[in-house]
């Protein structure tokens, strides 16, 4: 069976969801096989197993510190010795691009945004904002396919799986490359990544300052905190909470926008989600126009009495 | 002779005339490319702009040898593009316009583009820096800047919401800020290198009356593919190395329940959220 080499940048474990899709995915186009961009050690080797790799390919050293270029050429020079029918990546910006350098080492088709890969390899994406469907193919050399967050059912993990096989992949010149020259962590919230949560509490200009509604539902629901670019833009929450055109595309079951307006920018980030609730003052606010269930009223006490009505069925 | 320490900086934008996306957008025709009427210059492009003008200032502007060369690809009116960004206060710019590229995918775009940026060194002397928006607002695959550093064996610094250049030992370096989703980095590379910048990086500025009359006095180069040298089965809809099949408007969304709050509004939230089996 020919194999699909998936990229994986898991520093440690529990394995994310959004790589155990991608193994999943590949598990439904060939044989899953995986370019760790980090060393593994045993327990990490027992979990790809688990989830179906088959062989892992290691490079022969650290990639961390310069950006893509080393990853992108870690990744190709896997991919010569592995011949893979495939590559697939998640579709954060650092693996698209990744993916953008990967494909001209390989002369190799790349496409970006995909929410299924058919057994023929022909891939469905969404475009324009979230606002068309299309269906492409890569056409020359071996597709190198990005695949959005929460687009298949993860597989369970079956802890019988035979260990996988090691390769490790010798470090070549990356050519040019920026180096990372200081790192600053940022808090760690405890709640699940923005990009492939399955419920989403976003706030907007309308949370005037005070995200404490939205964490609290959002904690509530086990969902990620979003925003609009307004509400990251005056300090209220961190950048990388931004959903939209230049911040995260999310595609959750569910997202509350609260205090939002639904800009055209905002919109392009969470149009497909499965079940929109929009809560505005203003009944003419475009996200309405998107909203599966709209609550014209305050945040203020919309979002409260949601959350305590949560607590009283649960109590 | 410029001292070393600040010479002057050759610095090329790439700008793209992409349909408003405040207008509905349509795919059309067999190959589903873009309708393009009601274009604009990209919004994210103004970034990379802003970023460019603002080096280039930094290090006395035009009048002390500095270039910021405004670079579209694009039919006869992504023109537009460029004029725009001349208009905005590009000091010149480079129209890249063949039929042949019609239908380019990212690897035809980022062949194409690293030549004609090849080809602005030839004329202008070697580029230091090429700056792109962080994505296209059409295409927005964000491939086509990682691309061209890899065709052109620039260092790649994207995503950059901070930009500087610094000169460390009289060479200049660009030095960078990325917001990552758990960190933020600082990021330094030798020149030259590409850049992206993000809508974080600066507040671009708005043409004014001065700027507009002055544009017109600017020039504007043409190239063709075969000024390039660029071989058109190598771009454009049959050198892609990707193709789309098929496309269709996503359906649009059923128009939903909305409700006014009576003062139960979040009550009947979880009820609807219970309906829907979503807590
Ligand atoms: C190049 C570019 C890129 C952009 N990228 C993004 C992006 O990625 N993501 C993004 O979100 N935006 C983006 N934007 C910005 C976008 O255009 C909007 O400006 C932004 O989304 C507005 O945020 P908002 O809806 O929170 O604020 P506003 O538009 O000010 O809306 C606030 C809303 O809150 C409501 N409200 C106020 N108080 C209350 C209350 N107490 N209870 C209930 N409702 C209340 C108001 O009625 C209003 O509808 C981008 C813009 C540009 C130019």
């Amino acid at each position: 069976m020919a194999s699909v080499l998936v990229f994986l940048d898991v520093p440690a474990l529990p394995l994310p969801r959004a790589a155990r899709e991608l193994l999943t995915l590949a598990g439904t186009v060939g044989e899953p096989v995986v370019a760790a961009a980090h060393r593994a050690d045993q327990a990490m080797l027992d979990a790809l197993a688990s989830h179906g790799a088959v062989k892992v390919y290691e490079p022969a050293g650290e990639l961390d510190t310069v950006l893509v270029a080393a990853k992108a050429a870690f990744l190709a020079d896997a991919a010569k010795t592995e011949q893979p029918a495939a590559i697939l990546l998640g579709n954060s910006f650092e693996d698209r691009e990744i993916a953008a350098r990967t494909g001209i080492k390989l002369g190799s088709g790349v496409i970006t945004d995909a929410v299924a890969v058919a057994p023929d390899l022909a891939v469905t994406k969404s475009v324009l904002a979230g606002s068309y469907t299309s269906t492409c193919r890569v056409r020359t050399g071996t597709p190198v396919i990005t695949v959005k967050a929460n687009s298949v059912e993860p597989a369970p993990a079956d802890p019988a799986a035979a260990a996988p096989q090691r390769v490790e992949v010798p470090l070549s010149d990356a050519g040019p490359a920026a180096r990372v020259t200081g790192r600053s962590g940022k808090r760690v919230s405890g709640r699940p990544e923005l990009a492939e949560a399955r419920v989403i509490v976003a706030g907007g200009r309308g949370m005037d300052g005070n995200f404490g509604p939205v964490e609290d539902l959002a904690d509530l629901l086990g969902g990620a905190v979003g925003a609009s670019r307004a509400a990251t833009d005056a300090g209220w929450i961190e950048h990388s909470a931004q959903v939209g055109q230049t911040g995260k595309t999310v595609s959750p079951q569910l997202y509350i926008s609260a205090g939002i307006s639904g800009a055209i920018q905002q919109k392009a980030g969470m149009q497909t989600a499965k079940v929109i609730v929009a809560v505005n003052k203003d009944a003419d606010a475009p996200v309405f126009e998107i909203a599966d269930f709209g609550i014209v009223g305050d945040v203020f006490s919309v979002l409260p009495q949601a959350a305590d009505e949560i607590r009283k069925r649960r109590a | 002779m410029q001292e070393s320490a600040t010479r002057p900086l050759n610095i090329v934008v790439l700008v793209k005339h992409v349909p408003d996306a405040q207008f509905d957008r349509h795919l059309t025709g067999p190959g589903h490319t873009l309708d393009r009427a009601e274009s604009i210059l990209s919004e994210l492009d103004e970034y990379a702009l802003e970023a460019a003008l603002q080096l280039a200032e930094a290090r006395g502007g035009e009048s002390a040898g500095n270039r910021v060369t405004a670079l579209a690809m694009g039919p006869a009116a992504a023109v537009n593009a460029v004029k725009k960004s001349l208009q905005i206060g590009a000091y010149a710019g480079v129209h890249l316009a063949d039929d042949a590229l019609a239908g380019s995918d990212a690897a035809g775009t980022s062949l194409a583009l690293a030549a004609a940026v090849r080809a602005v060194a030839e004329s202008n002397g070697p580029v230091d820096l090429v700056i792109t928006g962080m994505a296209s607002t059409d295409g927005e695959t964000s491939l086509v800047p990682a691309q061209l550093a890899e065709r052109l064996q620039l260092a790649q610094v994207t995503f950059a919401s901070e930009l500087e250049v610094a000169d460390v030992d009289g060479a200049p370096v660009v030095k960078a800020r990325r917001d990552g989703d758990s960190f933020t980095e600082t990021v330094e590379a030798p020149l030259p290198a590409l850049v992206s910048v993000t809508d974080q990086a600066n507040s671009p500025r708005y043409p004014n009356f001065k700027g507009i009359m002055a544009a017109k006095k600017k020039p504007v180069t043409v190239l063709t593919l075969a000024d390039i040298g660029v071989d058109p089965a190598q771009v454009g809809h049959d050198g892609a190395w990707t193709a789309v099949a098929a496309s269709a408007p996503r359906p649009p969304r059923s128009q939903g329940t909305i409700i006014t709050d009576d003062g139960t509004a979040g009550v009947q939230l979880v009820e609807y959220l219970a309906a829907q089996k979503l807590i």
